[in-house]
């Protein structure tokens, strides 16, 4: 925000008062901004398809407006509850779950259908943020222990549904939690350690057979290329072929003659990087880190260590959509569903987005709190 | 903070803290930023070509787009092989839902019977994937219509036009045409085995005999390409580059399709062929075999009803009978009065004395000629124009196999006579040494004797005869029979940049025959001009009037004309017994135009002269209409030799 006392008083008499963090919404408007043309261009160049987006951009902002006016402290009160419910509703989407691509994600309510995976996107780093916070920084071993426990009910059940993408970021934003509290180094290596460990028992047990054929594939799309390679080859060629300058804005061949998979969702980067090319790509990753870095600033200058660690994870859980995304689609990582955030089509993603930017936002506006 | 519980907390060490942590995690996600551009940097820089390649080969489809084949046509520019548009019905077997089903449906609605959709599913078994295969291969005007209101209904099957092989004359030209057929799977393998299946990529046909076999390589002509632009699912999008196609060269034939008419008309009801053949080059002017059967069948893809009925026919319609071997019987007399006059056996004036029968000495057997009675005294030209056997006994005696075997090989007897179609047989010219390959026996005296007559187990083709008579009236000077006279552009390009000239004069022959005495040439032709000149000679009476000078030599032999399975035999043995009657003809005696050779099986009655002797000159009134020549070099003496007679229909050979 503005640096002299003066200005910032007078800002604050407009912006503060919408607890609106004007940097963070440039950034984020910036995207999604990006995302209309993209979605535009990758979903056949029709309208219809930018109506919806745009009905859903105004309503996941609305909802980002009204979270920003809570004040941040406040959640700590419910993270308990919430979180008893959200896990609650975790096993009740496997014991009665809506069944939609081969994995059990929705809810049904009558009323709404919803995933409460996607709510514990952010009551899981809210919940660790509040448990952790209970005592003074660094964390303590016994308490990084219950951390994780805490952690991993939520990750097991949404990776049973199953939903890997989903299950990692809500499993990143715990430990990251964790990380920014303060766990020593020590305990990080063995967490490190035990993890590897895990990898064996995640792909006997856990893991099912197309999940199994990802990773495969991952290892070496070519040994497959019309079959499960063929999205990631079609991708690296789609990219690959954008070369520097990009072929331009609904010039992509690989994306306007269907050759690439899930073009406006999940793919939707190798659209953007086949009619951008590497300037664009550039521009788009600047953006992207501006936005971590304003998320990182928020959480430095938070005032209470919940609000830190709060504002931080959620920003540096914003970070693992981008980097798993990108990773995926350039066959850095193996295919796993997680949106290029802000950007790729799809409501559900986005609303829990925005919600956590207007976490980020009430953290950033609602200065003058009682510790 | 709750009231239970007051941590005491130390601000800004908790804040140093936190602030340590962002920036170690800031630092990570600059490393991961940083990576994952590096990555992109490598995908969009560095291996930019590669993605670029691999995104246009992604898109662009080369679609292959067949040339026109070439047209042929006869030597006067009437039309003999024509391209038609045909409507086929066509389906994708990928493309359709539930195959069975659509096609049961697509089949009532065009009335397209079980055989044909037998068919289809059996060549669904042997196609490319996303090749479309043919569930029927003619359709009607109707049908297209009825089809294209549907059409909706039956995704993945589709009308497909192109032009296709028709042959006006159907049945008239087969023989020499041939036709064309649906590349089959042997095509394929020999094409990929020449390296021409890219340029075959769109082409429907391939020649499969005759004309269209024999020079496929400049009928079909070269591929076109039209480059598109194609999405996920292989549907054009649109067109980016056209190559067109290169039509096939049209090609300008020998053939006189009126005198082939004339030789259809001749030979109707016989079983048999004419070759008619300009001694002076070489061209084919007529050449017909009978029965014959219509290429257009083939084209389309012949049912197996139809083809059975061919395939089973007593007359056996798919053989070419032009260039299959026949015993010459005594159509090869003047050939061999050539060996005796240059071997010095005999001369123009020897005369021997026949009794009506040949003996060899020792022996018990008596050779018998076919008049009984005997030709009394005879010299050359009398035992060729009155067809004497005995003295042809007495002369193959005195030459041996040897000789005659070697000098009909001049000739070009037991050899492919070089015509541009590959159907053509060598028939055979006995030898010992052919003997001796073919039977492990030795050669027998009597057998020469045979020999001498055109009989034993000599065999010529109408074709050969065409061409050894050419040689003959050309006093040695050889000619290779052909069909085409001309292409549309005389140029074909062969192996790596070489290129031929393929014009008439490009048929290369032997060297001519040279003899000792050159004008033994002309005591054999004499004799040849006689034996239809003079009155009471052997074709005196079929030739009786006729203003063109012919002359000829005739022949009848008591033997199965062509080679035939068990099955034909065994069914018409009796019909199979009767003589076949052979003739042998040029015209105008001075300059010969014209050389036709004439086989029919199994005449019912009479030989060479009253059979194949009136067919010869139906072709040649035909060639010479009304022109009046005589000859300037030869007087036919006119006195009726005293014993004078037709001949007759006992005779073994004549």
């Amino acid at each position: 925000m503005r640096s002299s006392g003066q200005d910032q008083q007078k800002s604050r008499s407009i912006w503060q008062r919408l607890h609106i963090d004007v940097p963070l919404l440039i950034g984020i408007l910036a995207l999604l901004f990006l995302g209309l043309f993209l979605v535009y261009s990758a979903g056949g160049q029709e309208s219809a398809i930018v109506y919806r987006k745009i009905r859903s951009i105004g309503v996941a902002l609305l909802g980002m407006f009204i979270i920003a006016q809570i004040p941040p402290l406040a959640y700590r009160k419910w993270a308990v509850p919430v979180f008893i419910l959200g896990l609650l509703m975790l096993s009740s989407v496997l014991l009665f779950g809506h069944v939609g691509k081969g994995a059990q994600r929705w809810l049904d309510l009558g009323v709404i259908k919803f995933q409460p995976s996607e709510v514990m996107k952010l009551i899981v780093p809210i919940m660790i943020a509040w448990f952790v916070s209970q005592e003074n920084l660094p964390v303590k071993i016994s308490t990084v222990i219950l951390a994780f426990i805490l952690v991993l009910l939520p990750t097991l059940l949404i990776a049973k549904q199953p939903d890997l993408g989903t299950a990692l970021l809500i499993a990143s934003s715990g430990i990251f939690v964790i990380f920014l509290a303060g766990a020593s180094w020590r305990l990080i290596g063995v967490c490190v350690g035990l993890a590897s460990a895990f990898v064996p028992i995640l792909w006997m047990f856990l893991m099912k057979d197309y999940q199994k054929q990802r990773v495969m594939t991952f290892l070496n799309p070519e040994q497959d290329p019309l079959g499960s390679g063929y999205h990631i080859i079609q991708s690296k060629i789609a990219i690959g072929s954008g070369g520097i300058q990009g072929k331009g804005w609904l010039q992509g061949t690989q994306s306007q003659l269907e050759f690439l998979p899930e073009r406006h969702t999940d793919f939707i980067f190798s659209v953007f990087s086949e009619e951008f090319g590497l300037i664009g790509v550039a521009i788009l990753l600047a953006v992207y880190l501006f936005v971590v870095m304003r998320g990182l600033w928020i959480a430095v200058n938070a005032q209470h260590a919940f609000t830190k660690l709060l504002a931080g994870s959620l920003t540096l859980t914003f970070f693992v959509y981008v980097f798993v995304n990108i990773g995926m689609v350039s066959g850095l990582l193996p295919v796993v569903g997680v949106p290029l955030p802000l950007v790729s089509y799809g409501g559900t993603s986005m609303v829990t987005l925005l919600l956590g930017f207007g976490i980020l936002m009430a953290i950033s506006t609602h200065r003058r709190f009682h510790v | 903070m709750t009231k239970r519980r007051i941590v005491i907390r130390n601000q800004s060490a908790e804040a140093n803290l936190f602030a340590r942590r962002a920036f170690i995690a800031f630092a990570g996600v600059v490393l991961v930023l940083l990576i994952l551009f590096g990555n992109i940097f490598s995908l969009q820089v560095d291996s930019f070509e590669k993605y670029k390649t691999r995104s246009n080969s992604n898109r662009i489809k080369l679609l292959p787009v067949a040339p026109n084949r070439g047209l042929i046509t006869d030597r006067n520019g009437v039309l003999l092989a024509d391209n038609k548009p045909v409507y086929s019905l066509e389906v994708i077997a990928e493309d359709v839902k539930n195959l069975k089903e659509s096609i049961a449906q697509v089949s009532q609605l065009l009335d397209i019977n079980t055989e044909r959709q037998e068919k289809f599913f059996k060549s669904l078994k042997q196609k490319r994937r996303f090749k479309p295969v043919e569930l029927h291969s003619r359709l009607s005007d109707q049908q297209v219509a009825l089809f294209s209101v549907n059409q909706h209904k039956f995704p993945g099957i589709f009308v497909n036009a192109r032009l296709k092989r028709y042959y006006p004359f159907s049945d008239l030209t087969t023989h020499n045409l041939g036709y064309v057929a649906r590349i089959n799977r042997k095509d394929l393998n020999k094409l990929e085995r020449e390296g021409k299946s890219d340029n075959y990529a769109a082409t429907y046909g391939i020649g499969r005999l005759g004309i269209e076999r024999y020079y496929e390589e400049l009928l079909h002509g070269t591929i076109g390409h039209q480059e598109v632009e194609i999405n996920n699912q292989g549907r054009v999008i649109r067109t980016l580059n056209y190559t067109p196609p290169v039509p096939g060269k049209d090609l300008k034939l020998t053939l006189d399709i009126e005198l082939q008419m004339i030789a259809k008309r001749a030979l109707s009801g016989h079983r048999g062929a004419i070759v008619a053949m300009d001694p002076r080059t070489g061209e084919i002017l007529a050449m017909y075999s009978n029965p014959s059967y219509d290429g257009n069948l083939f084209v389309h893809g012949i049912s197996s009803k139809d083809y059975k009925k061919l395939l089973n026919s007593k007359d056996l319609p798919l053989i070419n009978r032009s260039v299959q071997g026949y015993p010459p019987a005594s159509t090869v007399k003047p050939f061999l009065a050539l060996t005796g006059l240059e071997e010095n056996i005999v001369t123009e004036k020897t005369e021997i004395y026949d009794p009506g029968w040949y003996q060899l000495e020792g022996l018990p057997n008596r050779y018998r000629d076919w008049k009984l009675w005997g030709h009394g005294n005879v010299d050359l030209s009398k035992a060729i124009e009155q067809s004497c056997n005995t003295y042809f006994f007495d002369l193959a005696f005195k030459l041996g196999i040897t000789r005659i075997s070697n000098m009909m090989y001049q000739f070009g007897f037991g050899d492919y006579t070089g015509i541009d179609i590959h159907e053509e047989s060598k028939g055979i010219m006995p030898s010992i040494a052919w003997k001796r390959a073919r039977y492990n026996k030795p050669w027998y005296t009597g057998e020469t004797l045979s020999v001498g007559i055109g009989q034993s187990y000599w065999t010529v083709t109408p074709l050969q005869l065409a061409q050894a008579l050419t040689t003959l009236v050309n006093h040695g000077e050889r000619k290779v029979p052909h069909l085409l006279k001309a292409n549309s552009e005389l140029v074909i390009e062969s192996n790596g940049n070489t290129y031929h000239q393929i014009t008439p004069t490009s048929y290369e022959p032997r060297p001519p025959l040279t003899l000792k005495k050159d004008k033994h040439w002309d005591v054999v032709l004499k004799a040849m001009h006689n034996t239809v000149q003079k009155v009471g000679a052997t074709a005196y009476t079929p030739f009786k009037g006729v203003t063109y000078d012919a002359s000829g030599k005739t022949g009848s032999a008591q033997v199965a004309g062509i080679k035939q399975d068990e099955k034909y035999d065994a069914e018409s043995r009796t019909e199979n017994e009767r003589d076949n009657a052979m003739f042998i003809a040029f015209a105008p005696f001075d300059k010969p135009e014209i050389v036709v050779a004439v086989a029919i099986e199994n005449v019912a009655k009479g030989g060479g002269a009253t059979n194949a002797a009136p067919v010869a000159k139906q072709i040649m009134d035909q060639y010479f209409g009304d022109r009046v020549i005589t000859s300037k070099t030869h007087q036919v003496a006119t006195t009726l030799p005293l014993k004078a007679k037709t001949p007759s229909t006992i005779a073994t050979t004549h």
